[in-house]
């Protein structure tokens, strides 16, 4: 069973440690020295690989020694039989025998060497994406069982605090409401500016006696004397 | 980040953007950090903190809230509404319906205040885009 199916079924379930649920008591425990075993091997395997790869490359390079000496006495017999010196020909001739005997010897090892690394190789390979898995899983565990706690303890401390979850209508008629009084504010404070910057406007008008005069007692008075003159 | 030092980091802060936080720090078997954004007040945001992420919760309704005839209807919506809504998604925990966001554990502070304000405004998002599924 896929490690989701046993989260849905332990939540289903109303377990509230999840982790116990799935993987007994102590079970992420365990779980977790499981994931440090497998980077210990995943450790040793990748020594053993160096190492191979090592020994490979050593083989290698004996191979092409071996080979170039053969070609070399090769050429050695030839010259050998050109000087008519049979009994030194057929002395290097088996000494290219052996040189022979030694390089099949040596390929067969690379070749063993070879097939480790490809068997190491696929080893590192599948414990590295099996530690991934394992860390994976432990996670989605671990996460489920953190998020139960933590709304364990939301649910404790509003009941500490005596506090109410409120509706979620009731919320957000509260924000919206405070956002409307702070849209109303808003507007009040536009409007306020806005009068200023007219009776600003207005005083300098009246200043210059543009626009509409106050009257004055001194203005009526005039008029007054004007009325009775005409 | 540890949950002690996220707290104090809250707490420090002068505010992101115009809003303000209030911070609490609730303990129990998980620490958990309640977070009042400014504005927000009736939606408050709950962190904690694990191996591999940061989590951000917000509760928005339970089930009780919930209409039964159009319950099918209303989550097929949530459905929907989960990708076009940035940085958040719905889930359940227990009878909850709530709106979470998660972060990489080592996010910057920077990052979980971003987090926590898109939190709030999409839960308020949320709500008035189901509210005609609630009681």
């Amino acid at each position: 069973m896929s490690i989701l199916n046993k989260i849905l079924t332990a939540v289903r379930g109303g377990a509230r440690e999840v982790g116990e649920a799935i993987m007994d008591a102590n079970g992420t425990r365990i779980f977790e020295q499981e994931i440090h075993d497998s980077k210990e091997h995943l450790k040793r395997a990748k020594c053993d690989l160096t190492d191979v790869m090592a020994k490979q490359m050593q083989s290698a390079r004996e191979i092409a020694v071996v080979k170039s000496a053969i070609v070399d006495h090769e050429g050695y017999a030839l010259e050998a039989l050109a000087k008519e010196n049979e009994t030194l020909a057929i002395e290097i001739a088996e000494k290219v025998a052996r040189k022979e005997d030694e390089l099949e010897e040596l390929e067969g090892l690379e070749k063993v060497y070879g097939a480790h690394v490809v068997r190491l190789k696929e080893l590192v390979r599948k414990t590295e994406r099996q530690i991934k898995d394992y860390e994976r899983q432990l996670s989605m565990v671990k996460t489920t069982e953190s998020v139960q706690k933590a709304t364990a303890a939301i649910t404790d401390n509003f009941v500490v605090s005596n506090a109410k979850l409120l509706g979620a209508k009731e919320s957000l008629e509260r924000i919206q409401k405070k956002q409307l009084d702070f849209d109303d504010k808003l507007k009040a404070a536009e409007l306020i500016q806005q009068e200023e910057v007219e009776k600003t406007l207005e005083d300098k008008m009246e200043a210059e006696g543009i626009g509409k005069v106050k009257s004055t007692g001194v203005g009526v008075l005039e008029r007054i004397k004007a009325q009775r003159g005409g | 980040m540890n949950t002690q030092d996220l707290a104090i980091r809250f707490s420090e802060s002068t505010g992101h953007q115009g809003f303000t936080f209030d911070c609490q720090l609730i303990p129990g078997d998980t620490d958990v950090i309640q977070i009042v954004v400014s504005d927000f007040e009736e939606i408050p945001v709950y962190i904690s903190i694990t191996e591999t992420q940061i989590l951000c919760i917000s509760y928005l309704w339970s089930e009780a809230e919930v209409l039964e005839e159009t319950r099918a209807e209303m989550l097929e919506l949530m459905l929907e509404i989960n990708i076009p809504m940035p940085l958040s998604s719905f889930s359940k925990i227990s009878d909850k319906y709530v709106i979470f966001g998660a972060l990489m554990a080592d996010s910057s502070f920077d990052d979980v205040v971003h987090e926590v304000i898109t939190l709030a405004e999409n839960s308020v998002e949320a709500i008035t885009a189901l509210s005609d599924y609630l009681k």
